[in-house]
Order: C-alpha cells, then structure tokens, then sequence
C-alpha cells in the first residue's frame, strides 16, 4: 500500500497538515496513523475535560464529523509508526505492515518527561497529564479525599491542578525553580499568580524536589514530608524524535526543519511539538510546543508537500492561559526594556528592544492582547505609531491613518 | 463575499453602532428593556477622541489567526466565510483573544466563552445591525475586491 501523503500523528499539526494539502490537491491519497484511538481532539482540553467544563464529545469535535471523510483521508487509530525506511520510502508499523508514502509528515508531538526519582516505581497512583487517555485514568483514580501530590509548578502541572480541584480533597504542588510558570512569567508575574492559586486551596513547595517516594510518603530534598494518594509527574516534556533520528534525520533537541518545515531527509517533513522550527524574534531554531503554532506549522507543512509554498517564518512564543478565572497571555520574550503597570492581581509588562516591542505579560488585563501579539510577531516599528497611547491600552487608534485604512476598509 | 468595513472620514463617534449591536445580540424585542440601565457588551467597539473616530470590529478574516489557533475548534469559518464561534465548544482559553490583530473578540459578559461580530447571520436582525443603524454611513456592509 502507497499513499501519496502519509501523516504519522493525529493531532493538531495533522489537521493544519491536511487541511494545507487540499488546499493545493484535492485528488492525492492522505493516510493518518496515529498510536491513540480517537479522532483529533485539542490536547490543551484534558484539563478543561477534568473540570466539567467540556465532554469528551465536544473535544473530540475539533473537526465536523465528516471532516476525515470530505478530506478523503484514512485514519488508522491504534497503530504506531516504528520505523521510517527512508530510502524504500515506508513506513514501517505495529502489527508488522509497512506501507509507502510519497510525501511523510512527522507529527509525533510529544512525550511526558519522568526523571528517575527514588521509589516513583513503588507508587501505586502514578500519572501523567498529556492525553485523554491520562485524563481518564487519573479522574478514575482519585476521589474527594484523594491527597494529589503533583510534581510540577509548570503550565501542564498547574492546569492538571485546577482541572482535578473540585474532583480531588487536597493538591500540593512542588518544582525545583523558586517560583511557578517560569517559561512564560517574570518573577512578579510568578508572585500575582501564585497567590491566586494558592487561595484556591493548593499548597506549593518551591525550590525543592522529592528526594523519596515511601510507603504513601513523599520526603523532600528540605526534608519536609508529603503524604499523598496519587502523584502526577507533569515535570516537562520531550519531543517525540526517534523515528527522525532512527532514519538518519538531523535531531537537536526537536526534528530540525528549514523554513518549508523539510527535515534533513528527503520527503520528510516535521511540524508541531516534535519539530524545532524558526522563532523570528530570535532568529534560532527551537522547540515552540503550543498548540496554534503546531497547526501553522503543519498546514505550512501540508502546503509544501503538496507543490505549494508557504514559508513558516513568523513564529513566536505565544501562550493564552488561565487559572480559576485568572487569565495570562503572554508573547515574545522579555530582553530589553521594560514597561510595567501593576494594580492588585492586574499586571502589564511591556518589553522593548530595537524599536520593536519584543514580548509582552498581561495578567487579568487581557482584553485586545492580540493588538500587541501583532507588533511583537510583525516588528512593528514603534517610532511609527503611537507608542505611548497603546502602552496605555492596545487600540487600533495608534496606528497611521494609512494602517488604519487597509486594516478597516481593505479586504483581509 | 460582503464584509463590513470602516469609513473614518464619515465617523461621528456617537457610539451607536455599539447599542445597536447589543440590543441586536440580546435576543430581546424591545430596546429599552433590552439595554437601559446595563452595561452593554457590544461586539463592535468605537474608538477615538473628538477629532478621529471609527468603530472596529471582526475583518472576518480569510486566513483568519483566530481560527488556526483555535483548541477546541470552536471558532471556525462557515460556507460563506464568515467567522463563527461555537460557544457550545468554546472552553473561554483566550488563545483567540491573543491571536486576532484587530482585537476584536472579546470575553462574554460572564468571561465562560468568547463573543465575536458574526455579521449579525445569528440573530434576529438579518442584517449587520450597526451598519443598519449607523446615521452617516461610516459603516457599510458590501463586497470589496
């Protein structure tokens, strides 16, 4: 069997994936595999899922029921890519098969990183938190006494925490780093969040680590003790690169890809969580794990495989998140001056580089943000707007006259 | 396919695009009931000072950031290109909300879900209510090449 575009993985850069090759080719074979056993689903929801604030029915409607079926597109659940035979062109799968492509898309996402930690093997209730799967699982396991111990102060940790809260008795959450969500906040931004999960019940220990899992015992580097139920190890996650490197693609720390998202090996493409891609603020290639980043970089993907061309060059760190009804959006990084606003739990953090503004915080004071993600992703020069007045709030306002016209009167 | 778009010059900066599209979006038949005395979370905002002002609202993009970016695939773009949120699957992430140049979707009222001008296609109006009601054309709904 040979299809002209095979897609390993069923998530969000598979769909981008897909959706860009029918954009150019209506008529070629598309073959998805994927190791789960469900449609798409965007992987953010678990927690949501967890918190009554979705069903397993809607997320699994990312996509219109139809949608494989009108992209003519099969899906092969529950089978898993083992190997690429890139000079046969195929891949080989579970179960023994192997079938050809002539274009391949890696989209193998990620997987939950555990350290080796004294006794983890002994603990009976021991979870991750990346799939639905996970979320099931752990929601079966726990119950309003649960004792939850999560290893964690990160972006899936702390979400772990809120979707779980009202289904868990008691979360305590502990990270190395002296302070939470240190990929995406800056110290006071650490502060303003923290204080308003910890109102919500969950216990922190920072700056330290379990040193032993015991008998139902967690005791920490500091030598405190923690008795727990169940422990989710949300520590980080490592891109899913095996299959590029097994079959001689360059791999750093994610698949490495040039702009039209082709790894090193001929046909094969890489995007979302597996994939480094280019971050324009930087200029160096990274790992940039969110989930509309994974959909732009596949669809690009899709676009050049099927003869297009599409460039993926204006990704940036991005994240949208909140926390018992405390939102955070956050863009770019935070080299080089800054503005800060603060006023209770409303923080704002404005950072500037070469006349561009280069990142930005926003903690409950998110209204517009995307105004901002825009000067951040496009490098807006700041001599030709009207800086001061969009420090102030984000507004269309402090564009030109001209920007104003195409962006309101032109046709987008 | 027929968008609203912005005429500056024409702007009175009377604000009554954005009642307008309250009481269209209320799912009320009397104004009055519908938006005296409440604060009005219009999907349309007007910008400005005394001497510029334009009201601003979804561009309904073609290759919208919005929807790509969207994780529940909630926000999508129908047959006619319009773009549409399904609050049923809208989880309120705000990815949107940091994706949407124009900043033109916004929290609900209650912040659960996002809202967005969706050309007035979901209500009782028919028709964009703030391009019906605007009193000197500086809002028009029509195709543009």
């Amino acid at each position: 069997m040979k299809y002209d575009y095979l897609i390993i993985g069923n998530s969000i850069a598979a769909v981008g994936c897909i959706e860009g090759i029918r954009e150019n080719d209506t008529e070629g074979s598309i073959c998805v595999v994927t190791d789960e056993n469900y449609r798409v689903y965007g992987r953010p929801l678990i927690s949501y899922y967890l918190w009554n604030k979705t069903t397993e029915k809607k997320m699994l409607s990312y996509r219109p029921d139809n949608f494989y079926k009108k992209n003519d597109v099969e899906l092969m659940l529950g089978t898993r890519a083992e190997k690429i035979n890139p000079e046969k062109k195929t891949v080989s799968l579970s179960g023994g098969r192997e079938i050809g492509y002539g274009k391949l898309l890696i989209a193998a996402g990620s997987s939950p990183f555990v350290p080796p930690m004294k006794g983890l093997d002994g603990v009976e209730k021991k979870f991750s938190f990346m799939t639905l799967d996970d979320a099931k699982v752990l929601a079966e396991a726990i119950g309003k006494d649960s004792r939850v111990l999560i290893v964690g102060a990160g972006l899936i940790g702390l979400k772990c925490a809120e979707g779980i809260s009202d289904r868990a008795g008691s979360l305590t959450v502990v990270d190395l780093a002296n302070r939470i969500l240190p990929s995406i906040l800056d110290e006071k931004g650490s502060a303003i969040v923290q204080k308003h999960i910890e109102r919500r019940g969950v216990k922190f220990y920072l700056n330290d680590s379990v040193a032993e899992f015991k008998d139902g015992t967690a005791t920490l580097s500091s030598g405190k003790k923690i008795e727990y139920d169940a422990v989710v190890i949300a520590v980080g996650v490592r891109p899913n690169t095996a299959l590029a490197a097994d079959a001689g693609g360059e791999v750093n720390r994610g698949i490495a890809t040039d702009l039209k998202c082709v790894t090193t090996i001929p046909d094969v493409y890489a995007a979302g969580d597996c994939a480094e891609c280019l971050n324009s603020i930087t200029g160096k290639s990274q790992v940039l794990a969110l989930l509309p980043n994974a959909y732009m970089m596949g669809h690009a993907a899709g676009v050049n495989m099927s003869g297009g061309e599409e460039l993926y060059d204006d990704a940036i760190p991005m994240n949208a998140i909140g926390f018992w009804g405390l939102h955070i959006i956050t863009a770019g990084d935070y080299e080089g001056e800054a503005y800060v606003k603060r006023e209770g739990t409303k923080y704002k953090k404005l950072v500037t580089a070469n006349n561009n503004l280069r990142g930005f915080i926003l903690i409950d004071d998110i209204e517009r943000a995307g105004i901002y993600t825009r000067l951040v992703r496009e490098k807006t020069p700041l001599d030709e707007i009207d800086f001061e007045a969009i420090k102030e709030r984000p507004q269309e306002m402090a564009f030109s006259r001209a920007v104003r016209k195409d962006d309101l009167g032109g046709v987008k | 396919m027929k968008r609203i778009y912005v005429n500056e010059e024409w702007c009175l900066g009377c604000h009554l695009c954005e009642y307008q599209c309250a009481f269209a979006n209320s799912g009320m038949d009397d104004m009055v009931k519908a938006l005296k005395g409440k604060t009005i979370h219009p999907r349309i905002q007007v910008e400005g000072d005394n001497k510029i002002s334009f009201a601003v609202n979804c561009r309904h993009c073609s290759d919208a950031r919005c929807v790509k970016g969207c994780i529940s695939g909630a926000l999508s773009r129908d047959k006619d290109g319009v773009v549409v949120i399904d609050t049923d699957k809208c989880v309120g992430c705000f990815t949107c909300i940091l994706s949407c140049p124009y900043g033109v979707i916004m929290p609900s009222s209650d912040h659960s879900v996002v809202q967005k001008c969706q050309l007035c296609m979901d209500n009782a109006s028919g028709e964009p209510a703030c391009v019906k009601g605007c009193p000197n054309r500086a809002i028009v709904y029509e195709e543009r090449i």
